[in-house]
């Protein structure tokens, strides 16, 4: 008996090649849009790994934070390369995913039967930004250390819920220590787990409905080409390349330290949260004190909140009764997103 | 009826208590103003009249347990004014300017009596106040010279150390300010008035009111307190000295004391210092236009020559520290590991103190020594920290080639992908 | 997998591969074998580097340590290196340690010990402090930091006070 057999025995691994290799990608003019779904899956993994490698040496205290940091970045070997990479690979990520979605978005991909990928995407879309938030802090320098204590303000004063929101997300009225082991408890334990598992049904879900094609073409007469190894190995180049541009800046730029965190300071010039928060940050910034009788932080949330959760709905208003997307509708409001984001980020970065 | 008979009984006790020139030391320390006649009633009375059993209350004299007849004489406990402030009790009512030190000298110049309340205490003030130009002044008739009350306070007066006190270091500038700035005032005499301005742009006082440190030197810490006169032009660099005591053992063996001090009468220090407003000394004190030099040193004598030597030297060092400074900062921003660097630029930002002390030498070779020393730690620390900047961009190497066999890789599956695809 | 018989199409290869094509297609999964190996080990050795643990195991910024208890004569000190500042350590008599920062008060040069005063003296402007960090002389405006002294078996420790 080979080892092959031995193994095909125990694992049934005929099947799983014979699902695989089932499995087709169609191949049209935006074939190189399902790319993005797998970086990010990829840079998750990436993330990972090295996450659990900086958590050999990081310790989650205020005494501690910002000098074990330190000591990853100047005394362990490739330490800096280890976290710059984390750095790096956490952003490209985030910025991975809203590629992916507004693929989905303009490509329709929507469409039944995919609303619950869809919602299931927005799902760690959302995770991956507490990702970000929490782990912006871990460090404990001070800017990370101001960010945060604007965030957990913004999140405290959500009406009703706000006060209370606020205290659980710091462990108390401050952020302070216990909103240090807070934030590491969220990072590398409650949120990893959640994100594996809804990663999971995001892919099978994805397994279960096929790829889907643009509304134009009629997924029956399009042209496909095998999962595997046509498109796999198209997309290992991909994640190949992803790694050598993360190699590269984390090398080129490496991700700075800062200066350790003192809450009794005067909060630095400039503070601004990291760049996928900046359009919030700054649409909350333009928002007069009071609009009529409600305070406008409250209503910038209140509209925050209507747009999450109508940008999750997008499968419900963006689809006819007989299940055709409302390409017009979803195409502009996709692009309004689009431009809005972008042109408030960089107003926010100026500003 | 029974009124009556509390004051008859009041009014006995008043005969046999002798109205007592110096109180014994009381067991209590009364908080609160003394419950005595005095300001029974004149709390009661409106006006000028009434301020000082208001006062009173505040007075460092009432917590050691005094009262107002321990100055003003009278007897506390009658109830009659003319018994309580008859002249057969004592009683003085307000004392005369000319009389005011004396009064208070009384008991303050009395070792024996001050050390029940306050054993550390001094004794020699009226003595002092005989050798000042305020108690010369006084002594002589001029009824504007200060007394006791006039810095301390009357009524009110509070101990050096309470923050309310016009003696509080916070406070004597403007307690001294009260007539010194006052220009009417100070006009028959002939002084300037500016001195308490000056000194409010100075570095000592920046020390008290910014820094909050105490320590530093107000009027009184120059000039003296109860025997407050100019230091004498001679005694300018010991006064200086006794805080910047290393300055002045530079400046006592320098080619400048002759000239400045002793017998020339050209203040020491203050040539180049001033007086009051001393501020935070820089290079510009030696060379260009503020220079304070060049009223007697030319540029392009030897004078000249030495102080823009100075110049050059302190502003060379504290630039290349300054250099080194960021650089290591930059460095350790970015995660490098430079704390051995940093601790030795330590050393050489205090060998830019040492050169800017040596400077009161005036001895080029004696900064030249200290200037050369910091230079040479500026420039290793900064090497130290381009070092680690270097290396900071050396781990490109490394990615280099792990980007060639991604290169390569990412070739062969492109290649791989062809085949399989045009076989197909 | 060559087959001598196969007359030039091979039954293994799909869609009639030749010979030809299938040296090619060795040479080539080699070098993208090798490609991905070689990265693969490029990624490794960081990665087992970062593992093993570095020469310092400590990531300690509020200790330092101040040599063996026998390094230091009784009535005299030296400077540390503590963070990147200075400390002070102290023998004030056998078996009496005490611990100071050594940045002076006053414009933070690095101050000694005298034995001959047993103080603690700054000579950039003659700053003087007791031994318990005082300012007893001179322009210094505030106490110097007292450090906490541990004896950790020979080993002088010095850990900032909490």
């Amino acid at each position: 008996m080979t080892t092959r057999e031995w193994l095909e025995d125990r694992l049934g691994l005929a099947a799983i090649r014979e699902v695989a290799g089932h499995k087709t990608v169609p191949v049209h003019s935006a074939t190189h849009w399902y790319y993005f779904g797998g970086i990010t899956l990829f840079l998750f993994g990436v993330q990972m790994m090295t996450g659990i490698l900086l958590l050999f040496y990081y310790r989650p205290t205020v005494a501690e934070g910002f000098e074990s940091v330190k000591f990853i970045m100047t005394r362990v070997e490739f330490g800096w390369l280890i976290r710059s990479i984390h750095s790096w690979s956490a952003n490209l990520m985030i910025f991975m995913a809203f590629v992916h979605m507004f693929s989905v978005v303009f490509t329709h991909a929507y469409r039944p039967p995919r609303e619950l990928t869809w919602a299931s995407g927005i799902a760690l879309l959302a995770l991956l930004l507490v990702f970000g938030f929490s782990g912006y802090l871990l460090p404990w320098n001070q800017i990370a250390y101001f960010a945060t204590k604007v965030g957990t303000d913004v999140a405290a004063s959500t009406p009703l819920i706000g006060p209370t929101l606020g205290r659980l997300l710091r462990g108390g009225e401050d952020v302070g220590a216990a909103t240090l082991t807070r934030f590491f408890a969220l990072h590398v334990m409650v949120l990893p787990l959640a994100t594996v598992g809804l990663v999971f049904l995001h892919v099978l879900l994805v397994q279960k409905n096929g790829m889907s094609t643009p509304p134009k073409l009629d997924p029956k007469t399009v042209r496909s080409m095998p999962f595997f190894p046509n498109f796999f190995l198209r997309e290992l180049m991909v994640w190949y390349g992803a790694l050598a541009v993360l190699g590269a800046l984390a090398a080129i730029f490496p991700w700075e330290l800062g200066e350790k965190a003192d809450p009794f300071s005067s909060a630095p010039v400039g503070i601004r949260p990291e760049w996928y928060f900046l359009a919030e940050f700054y649409t909350l910034k333009l928002i007069p004190g009071h609009v009529g009788p409600i305070e406008g932080e409250l209503l910038g949330l209140l509209g925050f909140a209507l747009l999450g959760a109508g940008w999750a709905l997008l499968p419900v208003w963006g689809v006819t009764k007989s299940g055709q997307a409302r390409t017009r509708l979803t195409t502009g409001a996709g692009i309004f997103l689009i431009v809005y984001l972008a042109v408030f980020s960089v107003l926010g970065y100026y500003k | 009826m029974r009124r009556l008979t509390l004051l008859f009984a009041l009014v006995t006790a008043s005969v046999w208590a002798q109205a007592p020139a110096k109180p014994q030391a009381s067991t209590t320390q009364a908080a609160h103003a003394p419950d005595d006649t005095c300001t029974q009633c004149h709390s009661a009375m409106e006006g000028a009249i009434q301020q000082p059993a208001l006062l009173i209350k505040d007075d460092v004299h009432t917590t050691a347990g005094l009262s107002c007849a321990n100055c003003h004489g009278g007897d506390a406990t009658a109830v009659e004014p003319d018994v309580s402030m008859s002249k057969a009790k004592g009683f003085i009512g307000k004392p005369k300017r000319a009389d005011i030190p004396a009064l208070c000298g009384k008991c303050h110049s009395d070792p024996g009596y001050m050390r029940r309340y306050r054993p550390q205490q001094r004794v020699d003030q009226l003595e002092l106040y005989k050798t000042s130009i305020h108690g010369k002044k006084l002594a002589s008739g001029d009824m504007n010279a200060a007394t006791c009350v006039d810095c301390h306070s009357v009524h009110n007066i509070r101990a050096v150390k309470d923050a309310n006190s016009p003696t509080h270091p916070l406070n004597i500038p403007a307690t001294c300010g009260k007539c010194h700035s006052d220009a009417a005032k100070m006009k028959q005499y002939g002084i300037p008035t500016n001195q308490v301005d000056e000194y409010h742009t100075s570095v000592h006082w920046n020390a008290i009111s910014k820094k909050g440190d105490l320590s530093a030197p107000n009027c009184v810490s120059c000039h003296g307190n109860h025997g407050a006169k100019p230091p004498d032009v001679e005694s300018v660099s010991a006064v200086c000295g006794s805080c910047h005591v290393l300055f002045a053992q530079l400046y006592e063996k320098s080619v400048h004391q002759p000239i400045f001090g002793g017998g020339n009468g050209k203040g020491g220090c203050t040539v180049c210092h001033s007086n009051h407003a001393i501020h935070q000394p820089s290079t510009a004190m030696l060379t260009g236009d503020k220079a304070v030099c060049t009223p007697c040193h030319e540029a392009g004598t030897p004078g000249g020559n030495a102080a823009a030597e100075f110049a050059k030297g302190l502003n060379g060092l504290d630039a290349a520290l300054k250099t080194s400074e960021a650089t290591l900062k930059q460095a350790e921003y970015y995660g490098m590991e430079v704390s051995a660097s940093q601790l030795e630029w330590n050393d050489g930002h205090e060998s830019l103190i040492k050169a800017r002390l040596a400077l009161h030498s005036f001895d080029t070779a004696k900064v030249k020594k200290e200037v050369d020393i910091g230079l040479a730690i500026a420039a290793r620390t900064k090497a130290a920290a381009e070092d680690a900047l270097r290396e900071k961009d050396q781990r490109r190497k490394g990615l280099a080639l792990s980007a060639l066999f991604i290169a390569i890789t990412v070739a062969a599956i492109a290649l791989v992908i062809r085949r399989l695809e045009r076989t197909a | 997998m060559a087959s001598n018989d196969c007359e030039g199409k091979c039954p293994d290869c799909p869609n009639g591969g030749t010979h030809e094509n299938e040296g090619r297609r060795t040479i080539l999964s080699w070098i993208a074998g090798g490609g991905a190996l070689a990265s693969v080990a490029t990624f490794l050795y960081p990665v087992l580097k970062f593992i093993n643990p570095p020469a310092v195991t400590e990531a300690a910024v509020n200790e330092a340590s101040g040599g063996k208890v026998g390094d230091l004569k009784a009535n005299s000190g030296k400077i540390i290196k503590f963070g990147n500042k200075p400390a002070l350590l102290v023998k004030v008599a056998e078996g009496e340690f005490k611990a100071f920062s050594a940045v002076c008060t006053h414009l933070n040069c690095t101050v000694q010990y005298r034995d001959t005063t047993r103080q603690i003296w700054c000579a950039c402007h003659n700053g003087t402090y007791d031994m318990s960090g005082r300012v007893v002389g001179g322009p210094p405006p505030a106490p110097l930091e007292e450090y906490t002294v541990n004896l950790r078996g020979d080993e002088v420790v010095i850990t900032k006070k909490a």
